[in-house]
């Protein structure tokens, strides 16, 4: 760790995917996220790291270079917005299918269609429920910060490799062209082609040894019964992310009566609203999930006996609050669970957060 | 201490690099910084502006709806953001192109004469360094030995032969700023 700078979002993830020792990224520029590949393009990496990056001639191209590079086992990734990552859906759910890791950032604007370049979170259930076709999960982490752009690039690496599958970093144009104060990660080497076989050889194309059969990429299996095994196979594979990687930040939960659950940008909006409902004698918390899938439901069934209610504040038409709704229902016991929501690229004002947890949910029990 | 203010005028006024420097020379106190812009074709050619939060704690919400301190750079933003000033915040603008000046009896208002001072001091670019001063003279939320390590820290190497003439200006800022209202 070393000294404090004042930098934006998307840079700080560029300078963090370098500092990580990424092999590889591909994209196409769309704002509000373009800075991750200005930045990356400025910093020269191959010159440095060796790291490989590229501007493709497509959303398409770039999900499918990430494809077939993150066969070879090495740390690649892309990144983009709604509009884009709509592009890549397919590729998503081929990589997802051959159960290769990598990363894809998606710097949230507003939707749908061509939509606003303005922050949005429209993109939760495109996130953590699918997006392409096929049952598959990405695992989702949510920074609410610059700090955590930092953070999470290498934890998303990390979990990516842990269980051979897509993750994504879904964030919005809010945090992505904010400046605040960051401390870089330390640089880490890229792996060494011995490093790779050794971590990756039993799936990768790596060069295939007389020791082994070949490792075959690919999410094709004319075969039903065999499909439906791997289907099994992946299925289990994402109950075991629900079992051992849920991350959230809980403040002020422990003596809350009302639960604000946000992330990302608008977390930031419930905090000031936390702190003026507290000003106003209510007491109120708030759930800052930080993997979006798998959600943090544990924590949301711990908190639902203890509290009068929860209010999901999401820069949507109101989608996670479905899954808070779904852990709720999960402890059988009734609990009020209210969204509300802005759309379009508009962030919420604390004070409408705060007059909305009074009519919603306060506001029923007078 | 928390300080929550939005500074906004026309593209090219400096509008986002003075909240770059407000925000470094915060670090530089030890202190919690957000800079949150407008972005886009918001500003191409047309008003920019940018929220900058200074604070000893954690900062919440980085986007705000009401502010501590106003600085404004045209009419336009005047007539967006005089009303969101806190009762019992600060209006600081340069009067320059301004032909509906602030009316409010609930704040204080400043004004700081920058564009002129700036052809006076033979060079407008110092312009938003001038503003700079007079809001650090009404509202002294940062040493000036911390803004000029921030300036260090924000502008690019080439330019740190520069300071001087910023350092000057800021100060000039703090001499010409006018009261226009106190509360």
């Amino acid at each position: 760790m070393g000294e404090l700078r004042l930098m934006k979002g998307n840079e700080v993830l560029a300078e963090a995917v370098i500092r990580c020792g990424c092999d590889g990224y591909f994209g196409y520029p769309i704002t509000p996220q373009s800075e991750i590949m200005e930045k990356l393009m400025e910093r020269q990496p191959w010159t440095e790291t060796g790291m490989v990056v590229l501007q493709a001639e497509s959303e398409v191209a770039a999900i499918n270079m990430v494809y077939g590079a993150a066969g070879t086992g090495k740390k690649v990734m892309t990144s983009s917005s709604s509009p884009g990552v709509s592009l890549m859906a397919e590729g998503i759910s081929y990589i997802a299918g051959a159960e290769l890791p990598c990363l894809i950032v998606n710097v949230q604007r507003g939707g749908p269609g061509l939509g606003t370049i303005q922050p949005s979170q429209a993109d939760y259930f495109q996130s953590v429920k699918g997006g392409g076709h096929g049952d598959y999960k990405m695992l989702v982490l949510a920074p609410s910060s610059v700090q955590e752009m930092n953070d999470f690039v290498d934890l998303a690496f990390e979990l990516a490799f842990k269980y051979r599958n897509p993750a994504m970093i879904l964030t919005d144009g809010a945090i992505g062209q904010m400046m605040e104060k960051v401390e870089l990660s330390d640089y880490k080497k890229r792996w060494t082609e011995e490093e790779v076989v050794e971590k990756n050889g039993s799936w990768a194309t790596t060069g295939k040894p007389a020791s082994r059969q070949r490792n075959v990429i690919t999410s094709l299996e004319l075969d039903s019964d065999k499909m439906e095994q791997n289907n099994l196979r992946f299925q289990a594979k994402y109950r075991r992310m629900e079992a051992e990687e849920q991350r959230y930040e809980a403040i002020q939960c422990d003596d809350a009566e009302y639960i604000f659950v946000a992330y990302g940008t608008s977390a930031r909006v419930c905090q000031k609203a936390m702190e003026i409902a507290r000003d106003k004698g209510l007491k109120v918390g708030l759930l800052r999930p930080i993997t979006l899938f798998p959600f943090p439901k544990n924590i949301v069934k711990e908190l639902a006996p203890k509290v009068k209610g929860f209010l999901s504040v999401e820069m949507n038409a109101g989608q996670m609050v479905e899954d808070i709704k779904q852990a709720v229902y999960e402890t059988q016991i009734y609990r009020k669970v209210e969204f509300f929501g802005r759309m379009g690229g508009i962030i919420p004002s604390p004070g409408e957060v705060v007059d909305a947890l009074e009519q919603k949910l306060i506001g029923e029990e007078k | 201490m928390t300080e929550e203010m939005i500074i906004a005028g026309f593209g090219g006024q400096g509008v986002l690099s003075m909240g770059k420097i407000i925000a470094y020379s915060g670090i530089m106190e030890d202190k919690e910084v957000t800079w949150f812009p407008s972005y886009g074709p918001e500003m191409r050619g047309g008003t920019a502006n940018v929220t900058v939060i200074v604070s000893d704690k954690r900062i919440s919400s980085p986007v705000l709806h009401e502010y501590d301190t106003a600085i404004i750079l045209n009419q336009q933003s005047l007539d967006k953001f005089e009303k969101a000033v806190k009762p019992g915040g600060t209006l600081l603008y340069d009067p320059n192109g301004i032909v509906n000046p602030p009316t409010r009896t609930d704040i204080r208002i400043f004004k700081v004469e920058g564009t002129r001072e700036s052809v006076e001091m033979g060079n407008p670019k110092v312009f938003n360094m001038i503003i700079l001063g007079g809001f650090l003279k009404v509202k002294p939320i940062l040493k000036l030995d911390n803004v000029e390590k921030g300036l260090e820290k924000s502008l690019p190497e080439r330019y740190h032969k520069l300071i001087p003439l910023n350092l000057e200006a800021i100060k000039r800022g703090q001499e010409i700023v006018e009261t226009v209202k106190e509360v």
